[in-house]
């Protein structure tokens, strides 16, 4: 039971993390057609800069500091990138993120190395919030479930009750029909990767500490946000909630589940041998293969439901 | 000439699919551009619109506006209602019609209470999601979108295309009731029917060029032209 409910509290807390990279990389991939690759090493450089002014400044000036220097990077990378290689079709947007990936990790591996940071919870937020069963919340991830709802009500009003909301809806719908209606597409482009970059330094900030701040962060968030984007459906941010929250679960309970696919059959009086391939598949503890589980899922959702869990197109 | 476009070319990827097109819009008047499908008179429209590249001249008030983006175009002051409708589907009626304002509260000739009196409908339905509403609905909602970005010209593609009779009917009368407000109108059609009546002049395109250019009263007597360039 106490495995239970406290599974359910960190699979809520990774998945809200999820939701705040997944949010800005579908904004991104449904408005532009283009899937930022480099997205989960905004996320990176976003702890390596929550690090650097947590030890210059402080972590609460950190919380801003580093996405916004995460947003600038994204208006640079797609005023003087992506718009530039954007003649030459989608698959050289790709290639370019493709190889932003590449440039920011090495980056970061020249400036701070390859072994860890020591980037850690600040002093004011390292306690047990509350105690359930006998273990301890601790009250940093708290503070990570409001920063990741706050961000997510903070862009639901944006989205549903600005003007500039209403042309980003437009827009990931009909773009060129919002260009026609006089509206500057480009620039709403700008603004949406921007922010995008803008939320995955955020989630730099409040994941860096959580997780780890070293280079491999990025390719460890990489993927399971790409597989969010793909479950969730494009064009539609309550399916990328969803995923996410499905995803953030599913990794966290996967890990403290011992049992295997023959525990399943066993009550059913199927029991496997031991001895040949399948039997082996078979007996493997869900827990070992936790990590496969995302992957597994977005192949099935490929397979029986292309577009996504409530995605409003097909591609 | 408030429009003249002249030599006006346009490719998708390696087809040639306006080769030469020349043609002009005066102020205040209503000119239509007819042909079968595929002909290329919606690439007309985008070219003129900046949604396509075009290669050659478009005079706008005497400006070249050839390979300006959608957005300055539409902001020189030319309106466009694609053939698709386009309607943004997540979006509420009023917000839809919200977005043809160029900037939030600025009014021209056009405001909300001229549509929801023109059109009750969406009067009704102004705060449902624009994506369950009729075709006829729909297409109702695309041309005053436009409008109310408050366009001297307007370029509307097939607006009649799929409706009733009855609501073919209405789409003549705004037409009309646009003509009246001093509003030009570039108009792209397949039938006859609404452009016969109410337009000065027009244009038959096929093979990505102009192929004939007259009055209404001149094409009701070419029957040649008709047969060769637009019955179906």
């Amino acid at each position: 039971m106490e495995v239970l409910l406290v599974s359910l509290l960190n699979g809520l807390v990774y998945g809200m993390l999820l939701f705040m990279l997944a949010s800005g990389l579908t904004l991104i991939f449904s408005m532009m057609g283009v899937l930022n690759f480099a997205h989960g090493s905004i996320y990176m450089l976003g702890a390596y800069f929550a690090y650097e002014s947590t030890r210059w400044i402080g972590f609460w000036s950190a919380l801003l500091i580093a996405p916004l220097l995460c947003g600038a990077i994204g208006a640079a990378i797609e005023i003087w990138g992506l718009r530039r290689v954007h003649h030459n079709g989608h698959i050289a947007e790709l290639l370019f993120t493709f190889g932003l990936v590449f440039i920011i990790g090495r980056s970061v591996q020249m400036a701070w190395g390859m072994l860890p940071m020591p980037y850690r919870v600040p002093a004011s937020l390292d306690f047990p919030l509350f105690t359930l069963y006998g273990l301890q919340f601790p009250a940093y991830r708290g503070f990570m479930l409001l920063i990741s709802a706050g961000m997510l009500g903070g862009i639901w009003l944006l989205l549903k009750r600005t003007r500039v909301g209403m042309i980003i809806q437009a827009a990931l719908t009909h773009p060129g029909m919002t260009a026609a209606l006089g509206h500057n597409v480009p620039l709403v482009f700008t603004i949406v990767f921007a922010g995008g970059c803008f939320l995955a330094g955020l989630a730099g900030v409040i994941g860096g500490n959580y997780q780890s701040t070293e280079p491999g962060i990025a390719d460890a968030m990489g993927p399971i946000v790409f597989v969010v984007v793909v479950f969730g459906g494009l064009g539609s941010l309550a399916g990328c909630f969803i995923a996410s929250i499905i995803m953030g679960m599913v990794v966290t309970f996967s890990v403290v589940i011992d049992a295997s696919i023959a525990d399943l059959l066993r009550p059913i009086g199927i029991v496997p041998r031991s001895d040949d391939l399948l039997g082996e598949i078979l007996t493997v503890p869900v827990a070992r293969i936790g990590a496969l589980l995302p992957l597994l899922m977005m192949v099935l959702i490929l397979f029986f439901r292309p577009r996504g869990l409530l995605g409003t197109r097909d591609t | 000439m408030m429009l003249e476009v002249s030599d006006l070319h346009a490719f998708y990827g390696k087809s040639h699919i306006l080769q030469g097109v020349n043609l002009t819009v005066g102020e205040g008047e209503i000119v239509s551009l007819l042909g079968r499908n595929g002909v290329g008179r919606s690439t007309t429209c985008k070219a003129i619109m900046g949604l396509v590249d075009p290669i050659g001249t478009v005079r706008y008030r005497d400006r070249n506006i050839a390979g300006l983006s959608a957005n300055l175009v539409a902001r020189m002051g030319i309106g466009y209602v694609p053939e698709d409708r386009q309607i943004f589907p997540t979006l509420t009626v009023r917000q839809n019609l919200m977005l043809g304002l160029k900037r939030a509260g600025r009014f021209g000739r056009w405001n909300f209470d001229d549509v929801f009196r023109l059109f009750p409908n969406l009067a009704e339905r102004q705060n449902t999601p624009a994506g369950v509403l009729s075709g006829g609905e729909q297409q109702m909602l695309t041309i005053c979108r436009t409008l109310m970005g408050d366009p001297d010209l307007i370029l509307i593609d097939e607006p009649t295309e799929g409706l009733a009779p009855r609501l073919v009917e209405q789409v003549g009368q705004l037409l009309e009731e646009i003509a009246r407000r001093g509003v030009s109108i570039f108009l792209i059609e397949q039938k006859l029917t609404i452009a016969l009546q109410i337009s000065h002049r027009l244009y038959v395109m096929g093979h990505g060029r102009i192929v004939f250019h007259g009055t209404p009263a001149d094409i009701s007597g070419r029957a040649d032209i008709r047969r060769e360039w637009l019955e179906v």
